[in-house]
């Protein structure tokens, strides 16, 4: 079961990389794709099987078939560095570096190895995420549908004045 | 405690179970594509295949040995890992899903149990819809990597289409899982045995879902050709307007990945149908213990013949939807009359379990 983690780990890591380096929109879109399904096994692996599903389901099969359509909808191609990529590139990896270092010096001494939970005593069937989502997390759910009810709103809106 | 010989009795089990599943697919996608030229033929007063074998029985056999020496031809310029990457996702994951669906109870066998299933998972009807959600990527990239006008158009349309209807199958097997309460198919099917029961009555009917959801089967149904691109709802390679859409530009065996793929998928949906609203295995059973094992999985089969045969007739009967219609017919009519029917079950359901 480790080696698998493992692997899947340094899959997700590898094409979240690749994501970044690609200069084809296309290969970046299914390079995302594939730390989608990546992060999808390792939930698996912590018997979280219904998570796994609505991670491959939302993400890879809803998401990023929009973002897919959308790149071949506009057609783009192979992406010219501008003036600023310089720039990015000088200042992106340090700042990157640094970003990195701060999350896992975080990590390491707000949580130790000892004070995680065995993933099997966690309930994570659909009943008991149900539950949560209608119970203790209800006013959360329902200001996060009225966020994306808006957002609807927005794109009617924006779409209606194009023609 | 789980001792080596259990593990590898197991793993033997799984392997065999696997080869005989792909077998069979196999051989039912291969004489699939003969029942669907032989019935559409009838229904156009034709005769269909006939040459080869009786009534043209080996034909699908001289159908993939033409795929296997035809010339595969990649455009020069398309992006070729694109193009190579899309038949193999589609193809893939349309046989995945398969792994999956209970095709009938199981048996003893020395003290150990046999179930008629590669896994049973316990979200599996969730499994099914994340594959098939992925099967969009089969089609879109292969318009898109093709770098042809007519194949970026059927890729642009089908995933319109999809990610349309995607949203209608899921809405309409809602009601199911609200009157079955669990994901597991196995759970699904063992809710519906015996007979219907009105108000403690015994109809005599069977206890089958398709009662109890009638609107919620219709939209199912429905939601799944669109989703398997069938007749009416093949735009993405409508022949008239498209030239085949997304694989105009694939030849040989990369064309026949895709054709296997959709008639995969095609087996899948009615084999979803058949487990979900009309009792899976379950029918009359009867006469000695090997009939009693393995009619449970005749009767499968029978209904997603069923199936299968109806989505060749509704090819010999029905005209393409426009594309426009098509989109309206989605989100206007079916999204809306899922709702209802989700509103309609809770309702009832909540009706009924009130003291």
């Amino acid at each position: 079961m480790d080696v698998l983690f493992y692997i899947c780990a340094a899959l997700a890591v590898l094409a979240a990389l690749n994501v970044v380096l690609q200069r084809t929109p296309v290969y970046s879109a299914l390079s995302l794709i594939v730390v989608m399904c990546a992060l999808a096994v390792v939930y698996l692996l912590l018997d979280a099987e219904f998570m796994a599903v609505i991670q491959v389901i939302v993400y890879a099969g809803a998401v990023m078939v929009l973002f897919v359509f959308v790149i071949m909808l506009l057609n783009a191609g192979r992406e010219t560095p501008g003036q600023h990529s310089q720039l990015a590139r000088w200042l992106g990896v340090p700042l990157v570096a640094a970003l990195l270092l701060e999350v896992l010096t975080v990590v390491w001494t707000q949580f130790p190895a000892e004070s995680f939970a065995p993933a099997a005593a966690l309930d994570a069937g659909p009943k008991a995420i149900g539950q949560r989502l209608f119970q203790v997390y209800v006013l959360p759910f329902e200001v996060t549908s009225i966020l994306i009810l808006v957002a609807i709103l927005g794109a009617v809106v924006l779409a209606k004045k194009e023609t | 405690m789980a001792t080596f010989s259990d593990t590898g009795f197991l793993l033997v089990v799984t392997l065999l179970k696997i080869a005989v599943v792909l077998l069979v697919l196999l051989t039912t996608i291969a004489y699939l594509t003969w029942l669907e030229r032989k019935v559409v033929a009838h229904i156009q007063a034709r005769w269909g295949p006939y040459l080869v074998g009786p009534h043209g029985l080996l034909q699908p056999l001289a159908d993939g040995v033409k795929f296997l020496f035809k010339e595969d031809i990649v455009p020069l310029e398309a992006d070729r890992a694109v193009y190579w990457l899309a038949p193999f996702i589609g193809f893939t994951l349309a046989f995945l899903s398969i792994a999956v669906i209970p095709f009938g109870e199981g048996f003893t066998f020395y003290g150990r149990t046999i179930t008629f299933q590669i896994t049973d998972l316990n979200v599996g009807l969730l499994f099914v819809f994340a594959v098939t959600s992925l099967g969009v990527y089969s089609i879109a990239l292969a318009g898109w990597g093709s770098n042809s006008k007519y194949p970026l158009f059927g890729g642009l349309r089908s995933s319109a289409q999809m990610i349309s209807y995607e949203l209608a199958l899921g809405l309409a097997v809602v009601g199911v899982l609200m009157i079955s309460g669990t994901l597991s198919l196995r759970g699904i099917v063992e809710g519906q045995s015996g007979f219907l029961h009105v108000h403690g009555v015994n109809t005599f009917l069977p206890n089958w879902n398709v009662l109890k959801q009638p609107l919620g089967f219709l939209l199912y149904f429905t939601a799944a050709v669109a989703e398997t691109n069938r007749v009416p709802f093949d735009l993405p390679e409508g022949e008239t307007e498209l030239v085949g859409g997304f694989h105009t530009e694939y030849s040989s065996l990369k064309f026949a990945m895709f054709f296997m793929a959709e008639y995969a998928n095609m087996v899948t949906v009615s084999c979803l149908a058949t487990l979900l609203f009309f009792g899976g295995w379950h029918g009359p059973v009867f006469g000695p213990v090997v009939l009693r094992v393995f009619l449970p999985v005749f009767w499968f089969c029978l209904k997603v013949f069923g199936f299968l045969f109806f989505y060749i007739w509704m090819r010999g009967t029905l005209p393409r939807f426009r594309y426009d219609q098509l989109m309206a017919f989605g989100w206007k009519f079916l999204l809306p009359l899922g709702l209802l029917n989700v509103l309609g079950t809770s309702l009832v359901l909540a009706w009924l379990s009130s003291p």
